[in-house]
């Protein structure tokens, strides 16, 4: 599987996704600038976590605009597979590539501890390698992880089978208890919370770990 | 030609900064308020001199950026 690492102006979870990707995969993980132009080649596009642009105008605005975003669209549309967490779930929902929007916080607080989700689904390549109905824990850090989608949006997610990963308790007002969606293909997956900061036990755990073997697995070449 | 762009959360749309606004008036004193909702204001200095020409291209910079048409709403009004 070869994978890459968009960085943007302000992301800061990028290099634990390139380290996360790298322990699974076994092979270097590229770091992309915004500002490049291509992404021919790669199986899978990570958008890291982050605060990108500082959340000017609103979380992921503005790198949903950037140069790279046409080239993450371009990827997803031929069947790429993109993964964005935090930040990039964020700014995955502002580009138009997943449903719906992340507000801020409904008790306005930032989240900075370990959250308990529920695998809504396992026959993706993203959730192979956790059992449907799994709960798992990840760590959350964010202030604008409160999902939110009219109510058709919501109705069309949650008939499609849409939802990839629920919190068993609610930390940020979210609908449907929802931390991370597909898109209608299956191809892209957003989520708050982040696997890529337990995939070490020295660092706490290994819930994160199965995602990204699950992709390895999946994508081999 | 300058415009000025409000951002509003669309109606139903939760907003807890609104609230922490609403309940700190009230815990001001303040008697009679019955909602705040915060939203955005955007000003533009454009060269264009038309108006209708102004407003389009100010539409267009809404839908494309300044508002998340998701979960806001937005009006433009044109001075100069």
């Amino acid at each position: 599987m070869k994978a890459c690492v968009i960085v943007f102006p302000a992301s800061n979870c990028d290099r634990d996704m390139k380290v996360a990707l790298e322990a699974s995969t076994g092979s270097p993980v590229d770091m992309i600038w915004h500002r490049e132009t291509d992404l021919s080649g790669y199986d899978l596009v990570a958008v890291p976590g982050g605060f990108s642009y500082g959340d000017y105008l609103r979380c992921g605005a503005m790198a949903a605009r950037s140069p790279i975003m046409k080239e993450v669209i371009k990827h997803a549309n031929r069947g790429g597979h993109v993964l964005g967490v935090c930040n990039g779930f964020q700014i995955l929902c502002e580009s138009g590539l997943l449903p719906g929007v992340l507000m801020r916080n409904a008790n306005l607080k930032f989240i900075c501890k370990d959250v308990e989700l529920k695998v809504e689904r396992n026959d993706t390549v993203f959730t192979n390698g956790y059992d449907a109905g799994q709960i798992i824990t990840y760590p959350a850090a964010h202030h604008d992880g409160n999902y939110f989608a009219d109510a058709e949006t919501l109705k069309r997610v949650e008939g499609e089978g849409l939802v990839a990963f629920r919190y068993v308790d609610n930390p940020n007002g979210s609908a449907d208890d929802i931390a991370g969606v597909y898109n209608e293909a299956g191809n892209v997956l957003g989520l708050m919370p982040h696997p890529e900061r337990l995939v070490e036990t020295i660092l706490g755990g290994l819930d994160g770990k199965p995602m990204f073997d699950g992709l390895v697995k999946s994508l081999a070449a | 030609m300058k415009a000025k762009v409000h951002v509003t959360l669309k109606n139903g749309v939760l907003d807890p900064q609104g609230k922490a606004i609403e309940h700190t008036l009230h815990s001001l004193g303040f008697e009679g308020l019955n909602e705040a909702r915060q939203g955005k204001f955007i000003e533009l200095d454009l060269d264009e001199t038309d108006a209708d020409k102004a407003r389009a291209q100010v539409d267009e910079m809404c839908k494309k950026l300044l508002a998340n048409t998701v979960i806001e709403n937005y009006t433009i009004d044109l001075e100069g």
